[in-house]
């Protein structure tokens, strides 16, 4: 449903205010979304007034540092701190990435974070994924066979049939795509969104996969699909460099194909 | 209907009551890209062709139905502030002309690559200012020059 404002509940408010430390050299402002299920309040934004030298060059390393040295109870996701795991995407100075991926010099004033977008926020920067995760699921992302495998070894590709999947498998699942395309803000209630569409494409682009006929049907849907209006926000916005839009591109295209 | 997401918006507090979960911010925080300014644009400039086509049709039934019926039209559209909208409907439709054939391109499996995405997005901004002051220029000449 398309609603440009947010719910009455959901307005932002002003939060607290945390001074930078007595002798501090390189002090910076991180403006971080608050959201506490526990205190009845609207969200608030807080801000952090940090020591550059206290902490490491990432968004994440200053989350980091708040969590331990300045405030406990901030809350958010992450886990592996290289890019590969998918847990701390965020919208970091209005874009959504991965705050380990994000320097902080890449941005020039106060860094201002909040959740992925147009998502339920559970707490803090950890938004809800249930929706995002099960129309994943509901694209079946894993092969899918008739044939028996053959009784020597592995079902085997060539270079070439390997290498069409390439740009595709690096795939994280973080939704900073997903998040980032606003037809999926008004339409995520069908519309399966980019990170959903490339994990689509990967396997009906797989050699070895015999369903690609039934994946084409699942996706012939005026919304599921063709929700996409092709903005582009996912291709711009990923932090590991992919291309949503290209696949889906290709999905269209295939469907045209086989009406023929 | 209702939008099947409102489910994941009620939670439970620590004290076990429910509670309604806010929304996260979309449009208020994220940042205008060239992707999605240019995609809104072509949304807007839709809707703008549809009200300024209104427009010529009443011009032209004007001129079907007589002089003094025309003079009227005249009236309105040949000053100022009707010549600006002139010019808007002119850029609208430039503008959708040339940004359809990028979706077109886009239809045909070709162009998705982000440099790609960006130079043909600056194009069409080029062609639109190009062709807008073009048709302007003969426009112009041509009802000056009468």
């Amino acid at each position: 449903m398309v609603e440009f404002s947010l719910p009455k509940n959901s307005k932002i408010g002003r939060g607290r205010t945390f001074k930078a430390p007595a002798g501090a050299k390189r002090v910076k402002e991180f403006k971080v979304y608050r959201w506490n299920p526990d205190d009845g309040q609207n969200p608030v934004l807080d801000s952090y007034e940090l020591d550059l030298d206290a902490m490491g060059p990432m968004v994440l390393d200053a989350l980091i540092h708040i969590k331990n040295d300045v405030d406990q109870t901030l809350t958010f996701r992450r886990s592996c701190r290289e890019g590969i795991c998918g847990s701390c995407a965020m919208n970091i100075d209005g874009t959504n990435t991965l705050a380990c991926l994000k320097p902080i010099e890449e941005v020039k004033k106060a860094v201002s974070i909040y959740p992925l977008p147009h998502m339920p926020v559970v707490k803090d920067l950890v938004p809800d994924l249930t929706q995002a995760y099960a129309q994943l699921r509901s694209v079946e992302p894993w092969l899918k066979t008739d044939s028996a495998p053959p009784p020597d070894g592995e079902r085997r590709q060539s270079i070439e049939e390997r290498a069409v999947l390439d740009g595709m498998w690096e795939c994280i699942l973080c939704f900073c795509c997903t998040t980032a395309c606003p037809s999926y803000w008004w339409n995520g209630d069908r519309y399966l969104g980019p990170a959903t569409l490339l994990a689509a494409y990967r396997w009906i682009a797989d050699s070895r996969d015999e369903f690609t006929g039934e994946r084409l049907d699942a996706l012939e849907d005026p919304l599921k699909l063709y929700g996409c209006r092709t903005i582009m926000n996912c291709t711009q916005t990923c932090p590991k460099g992919l291309n949503p839009a290209e696949a889906i591109g290709k999905i269209k295209q295939l469907q045209l194909q086989r009406k023929g | 209907m209702k939008d099947i997401r409102d489910a994941q918006y009620v939670a439970h507090r620590s004290d076990g009551s429910i509670v309604r979960r806010p929304m996260s911010p979309h449009l208020q925080v994220y940042r205008p890209q060239l992707t999605s300014v240019l995609s809104i644009g072509n949304r807007l400039t839709s809707i703008a062709i549809s009200a300024g086509t209104l427009l010529l049709v009443w011009w032209l039934v004007a001129a079907a139905s007589g002089p003094k019926a025309f003079a009227t039209v005249q009236h309105v559209i040949a000053n100022p502030i009707g010549l600006l909208v002139l010019f808007g409907w002119t850029v609208s439709l430039v503008y959708h002309f040339y940004a359809g054939i990028r979706h077109l391109v886009w239809d045909s499996g070709h162009g998705f690559s982000l440099p790609a995405t960006h130079r043909s997005g600056w194009l069409t901004v080029g062609l639109t200012v190009a062709t807008t002051l073009l048709v302007w220029a003969i426009g112009l000449s041509l009802w000056l020059g009468a």
